[in-house]
């Protein structure tokens, strides 16, 4: 794995540097290389989790106090719609596969592009072009949808707001996703390098790996259900509507057969990540490779089994719930055995504390709390007590935000330098990571107990004694806000002002530090040979 | 993996037959829709459709002469679909 | 892309496998909700079934197992070498989708003149299994022949690539992965002539 940094640098600005030949815009939007169609994803979908976040802020702000605040409850219907919309279809299912699997994944398995180069342009066409109908349903139709992300029946059906645009929007990213997921399989399969064996295979791919079967076998069944209700709109076919026989229920067990298996194919590269920085900044092999590589395939299998535990209060059989509640336990093992095998990892590492370790740190803990008190819910008994109270919103922000979103944002330090070959301001991202973590515990943690107190989600008003641990949570998305603010800051800087880096700063041993930062334009000049797996440190001995 | 392709050319003759055969079973299904079997006809139904589906995937779509790989997927792929039928009955069926 | 990397056909058709396990998954939703309002509404479904055209279907599930057959026998006469069989089957392929396209045409304006569409007046006095029925039929036959449509202009691309000799003996991975496609249609098919043709 010992490549000297490719010569193709005469220009030190390797990929990122124009051809001079025609408009620039269309040298990137018009690419077929991998590595610009990364960087395109990361600029979109940057742009979308930073609206995301706004709107997030906006939600924090309107509850800040009981009554009205500063927007009226149609308008907030409207916002915790868009916020979730967004962050789910445009962020967090995309973010990390797109972006950073579309960059790193061929280059760490040793090929110079993924399986089919045009067919990963179309998957960013579809995804701008999605994202693109979807801020339009905002201003055209009757106004923005109101339905929340998850468009259920009836009322999605019957709502003046403009459902069947979103709806369209949701079926074109999803082809955006399938497609990509078609193609990472193929290149797994097919493009690996000589000696880059199965058990050679750095952890990030095998997470893209098993995001890509998920998003394959998956995502067309959410394909047909917003189809249905697109349908059900226009024409009336009915299906979901109790007056012509239809069972809303169903609606229900089609969204979720996908939109369960989705938080997988959301959460799994996101540990894919943490298991790529994890070694490299204890400088120890990852402990269990095997374990941490087969339980992303079992998350991925077990996580087609469990979707039944959103509908544990939609009138399901009794048989249904208990049947559900079990296999949701399951799905915690191969959870539980990955969490174990990072804390190995560290034991006896000899850490260090930088920015992309901090955050991948981070995801640790908030992840592992998430799946504590994704267990809470998972029980059919507690479940109804909590059911659609603030203690889901508080379980899926730390499973989406504390983990896959803090994975973003270790992938996002990790990579900097090899994406844009400068440096970002360390001791600025760490004092990031601070504001961030603390201003995160203080929102969602502040979210689980007024949950347990019985405030529903989705409400615009509540009761006068939930004020206080409101009134925390607003804060907290202050600080995290904050937090948020400097770390984009930092890394803006960074990105135009920052020293250049080295190529390879973190002294990994993948493939992608092999080449020169930034990366050249052309991955590899001649076929690499690997010998050895992707942890091996030499400065340090093999326990 | 072993993925080396088989270029084996399929003779005429072999379609023509699998063509033969997925036109009997047509006229057997419908021949058995007009004897009342209760609910069995679905099921008699579905297990010829199974049959002639399993004609076309072996020899018109060639997944007989793949490799091992492509039919292992393709059989992860029913078993998904069976899961997601059976779970959805554990619901319906004991509403 | 300095080097042109060799084709890789494999790689490709690994590849449309796996966009046909997505359409297959995409189906079936709609064959979940089937068997889902089948068990609830056995009775009704019958009655339904029995005012669809069965001539109608068994004349489409000719059409579409014929045009499989010479999709099939495409492949075989491309590696062959022999060009011009190859063209007559891929249009005998593109004429069949069209034939199935008039016929559904013909049956589904028969079913809206005796007043049976989506949220139609009569069909609302119907039982509601039997406007279930109804919906099922027009959702799935609907996405079918869409995909049939799809087909067609896919084959008719194909046919004009293998006349221009961009699709030949050596490189016919197009044609090939075409005809799975197009298979896929075939085998949908094969299941919802049965579950709405001829149910009980």
């Amino acid at each position: 794995m010992s490549q000297p940094a490719s010569a193709s640098t005469d220009s030190s600005r390797g990929y990122l540097a124009s051809s001079g030949k025609g408009p620039a815009l269309f040298e990137w939007i018009f690419s077929t290389d991998h590595k610009r169609i990364g960087l395109l994803y990361l600029w979109c979908i940057t742009t979308f989790f930073l609206m995301g976040v706004v709107l997030g802020l906006l939600i924090r702000l309107e509850l800040i106090a009981p009554g009205p605040t500063i927007m009226n409850a149609q308008t907030y219907n409207a916002v915790f719609t868009l916020h979730g919309v967004i962050m789910i279809f445009l962020f967090i299912v995309p973010g990390i596969p797109a972006i950073f699997g579309n960059l790193f994944m061929p280059i760490q398995i040793g090929a110079n592009d993924v399986a089919f180069p045009r067919l990963n342009l179309l998957s960013w066409w579809c995804y701008i072009i999605g994202a693109l109908t979807a801020v339009t349903a905002l201003f055209s139709g009757g106004g923005p949808p109101d339905t929340g992300w998850t468009f259920y029946v009836p009322f999605s059906t019957m709502t003046q707001s403009n459902v069947s645009m979103a709806t369209v929007a949701v079926f074109i990213l999803g082809f955006s996703s399938i497609l990509t997921g078609i193609n990472f399989v193929v290149t797994v399969h097919r493009l690996r390098t000589k000696g880059m064996t199965w058990r050679r295979l750095p952890l990030f791919v095998w997470a893209l790996y098993a995001t890509a079967w998920i998003q394959v076998l998956a995502t067309p069944i959410l394909g047909i259900t917003v189809l249905l209700v697109f349908l059900e709109r226009f024409v009336g076919v009915g299906l979901f509507d109790a007056a012509k026989g239809g069972d809303p229920v169903m609606y229900q067990h089609l969204f979720w057969i996908y939109s369960h298996p989705a938080v997988y194919i959301m959460i799994l590269p996101g540990m894919g990540v943490i298991s790529e920085v994890l070694p490299v900044f204890a400088r120890k092999r990852v402990f269990g490779y095997w374990a941490i590589a087969m339980s992303g395939l079992a998350i991925a299998g077990a996580g087609s089994l469990v979707w039944g535990h959103h509908m544990f209060a939609s009138g399901m059989s009794d048989m249904a719930v208990l049947v559900f509640s079990f296999l949701t336990f399951i799905v915690a093992i191969p959870s539980a055995i990955k969490v174990f095998n990072w804390v190995a990892t560290l034991y006896k590492g000899s850490i260090t504390l930088a920015p992309p370790m901090l955050f991948s740190l981070a995801f640790i803990i908030l992840f592992s709390i998430g799946g504590l008190q994704g267990l809470l819910l998972g029980a059919a008994a507690t479940d109804i007590h909590v059911h659609d109270t603030y203690f889901v919103v508080s379980h899926f922000h730390f499973v989406m935000f504390g983990g896959t979103g803090f994975g973003f944002f270790a992938a996002l330090h990790y990579w900097f330098p090899k994406m844009f070959g400068r440096m970002y301001n360390a001791t600025a991202a760490t004092t990031a990571w601070v504001f961030m973590v603390s201003g995160f515990l203080v929102l969602y943690l502040s979210m689980a107990v007024v949950g347990l107190q019985g405030m529903p989600r989705r409400y615009y008003d509540y009761l006068p004694e939930f004020t206080n641990l409101n009134v925390s949570a607003t804060v907290g998305s202050w600080i995290l806000g904050a937090g948020l603010a400097l770390m984009f800051a930092n890394l803006l800087v960074g990105l135009f002002r920052g020293g250049p880096a080295p190529a390879n700063p973190w002294k990994a041993a993948t493939l992608e530090w092999t080449l020169s930062s930034p990366l050249p334009a052309e991955n590899f000049e001649e076929e690499v040979e690997v010998t050895e797996g992707p942890y091996e440190f030499h400065e340090v001995k093999p326990s | 993996m072993s993925t080396e392709e088989t270029h084996k050319i399929v003779p005429y003759r072999t379609f023509i037959t699998v063509w033969i055969g997925l036109l009997a079973l047509t006229v057997i299904t419908v021949l058995a829709s007009w004897i009342d079997l209760g609910a069995l006809n679905v099921w008699l139904a579905l297990a010829i459709a199974s049959v002639k589906c399993s004609l076309v995937i072996a020899w018109f779509m060639h997944l007989k002469y793949e490799n091992r790989f492509l039919k292992l997927i393709f059989l992860i792929t029913l078993i998904t679909l069976a899961v997601f039928i059976g779970l959805t009955f554990v619901d319906v069926l004991y509403r | 892309m300095s080097t042109p990397e060799p084709k890789d056909a494999f790689g490709a058709k690994f590849g449309m496998w796996l966009f046909l396990f997505t359409e297959l998954i995409l189906f079936s939703g709609l064959f979940i909700l089937y068997a889902v309002y089948l068990a609830k509404y056995p009775k009704e479904f019958a009655s339904a079934g029995q005012q669809l055209s069965v001539p109608f279907g068994a004349v489409n599930t000719l059409v579409l197992l014929t045009s499989s057959l010479f999709v099939a026998m495409a492949t075989t006469s491309i590696q062959r070498g022999q060009k011009k069989l190859t063209e007559w089957l891929l249009a005998g392929t593109a004429f069949s989708a069209v034939i199935f396209m008039v016929n559904k045409y013909f049956e589904w304006s028969a079913k809206f003149h005796h007043g049976i569409y989506p949220d139609a007046p009569g069909l609302k006095e119907l039982p509601q299994g039997e406007q279930i029925f109804y919906g099922l039929y027009f959702a799935t036959t609907g996405l079918h022949g869409l995909h049939v449509l799809i087909g067609l202009a896919l084959f008719l691309y194909v046919w004009g690539t293998v006349r221009s000799e961009k699709v030949h003996a050596e490189d016919y991975g197009l044609l090939e992965n075409s005809g799975l496609y197009w298979h896929l249609v075939d085998l949908i098919w094969i299941f919802i002539f049965p579950l709405y043709y001829l149910v009980l």
